[in-house]
């Protein structure tokens, strides 16, 4: 377990947890970035507030780069697939998150911070279809 | 107000996804290769980033459920739908297959663009379109 790194995840884990809060109890709503990102294709419908779910994507960019170049606090985003497999992957992350309602963190964190059984049957159901994957993927296939 | 407010969260939201390292899909694939623990080369890094979530998030969003309007105004919008469809399996299998093919969900391709690596573009330019294709036919209801 040589890339285990417990002190780092709590922490990162903590501050994840605490935007999705806040972002409850400030603004009443729920901080599942799919359905953010989501809202803004369809920006027509009432209540889709555009300026809200913008400047919470700006600021997903921006928590990163202010990091990256004003701290010693160093991190990468390595992406190995090739390039048919990262265009499937994208769409099935977007149409799976549409169809199933939301992502890692709508379901994940805020869902069962809720203590929601909907989101508990999401989570598992995404977890179950990455753990199979990444079988297939990396040891029945050899890696993709 | 509220928009300032969505800029911090996303902001620290960010700050969360570079520190715990899941900007970084190797470091999600290494959690979701459960395959690896006979040999020792899992990373159960994940698991801790949703327990050090869940940890600050259960105590605020049990506090929050009880309010009837935000502290910024305006109501709560908490989910009313509980049912347990075959959507949303199928939804969240999709997903995870996706998921598991790259290593990016939503949250850390959007906060990876930070690097403006050419493949993270690619990924959150077709997650795009995989969300709009979904919202065009209506499966988003």
């Amino acid at each position: 377990m040589e890339n285990f790194t417990p002190i780092t995840a709590l922490i990162g884990g903590g501050l994840i947890g605490l935007a999705s809060g806040l972002y409850l109890l400030l603004n009443g709503r729920i901080a599942g970035i799919s359905g953010i990102l989501g809202g803004l294709l369809t920006p027509t419908k009432a209540g889709s507030a555009v300026f809200e779910r913008l400047a919470f994507v700006i600021g997903l960019v921006a928590g990163p780069f202010i990091l990256m170049n004003a701290t010693e606090i160093e991190a990468q985003s390595l992406v190995t697939s090739s390039l048919p497999v990262i265009i499937v992957a994208g769409l099935l992350v977007g149409l799976g998150t549409t169809i199933g309602s939301g992502c890692t963190s709508g379901h994940g964190i805020c869902g069962l911070s809720r203590f929601s059984l909907r989101s508990l049957v999401a989570t598992l159901s995404f977890m179950a279809a990455g753990f199979v994957t990444v079988l297939v993927t990396r040891h029945l296939m050899g890696g993709m | 107000m509220r928009t300032v407010v969505s800029l911090i969260c996303g902001t620290i939201f960010g700050f969360g996804l570079y520190i715990s390292g899941m900007i970084d899909p190797q470091k999600v694939l290494g959690f979701l290769d459960i395959w690896a623990i006979a040999d020792g080369g899992w990373d159960p890094s994940l698991a801790f980033v949703m327990g050090g979530g869940l940890a600050v998030a259960i105590p605020i969003f049990q506090f929050a459920k009880s309010r009837t309007e935000a502290v910024c105004g305006g109501e709560m919008s908490l989910p009313t739908n509980r049912a347990i469809t075959t959507k949303l399996i199928v939804g969240g299998v999709l997903f995870g297959t996706g998921w598991g093919l790259v290593g990016y969900c939503p949250g850390p391709a959007l906060s990876a663009l930070a690097f403006g690596h050419t493949d993270t573009i690619i990924f959150v330019i077709a997650m795009i379109v995989g969300m709009g294709g979904a919202r065009l036919a209506g499966l988003n209801k």
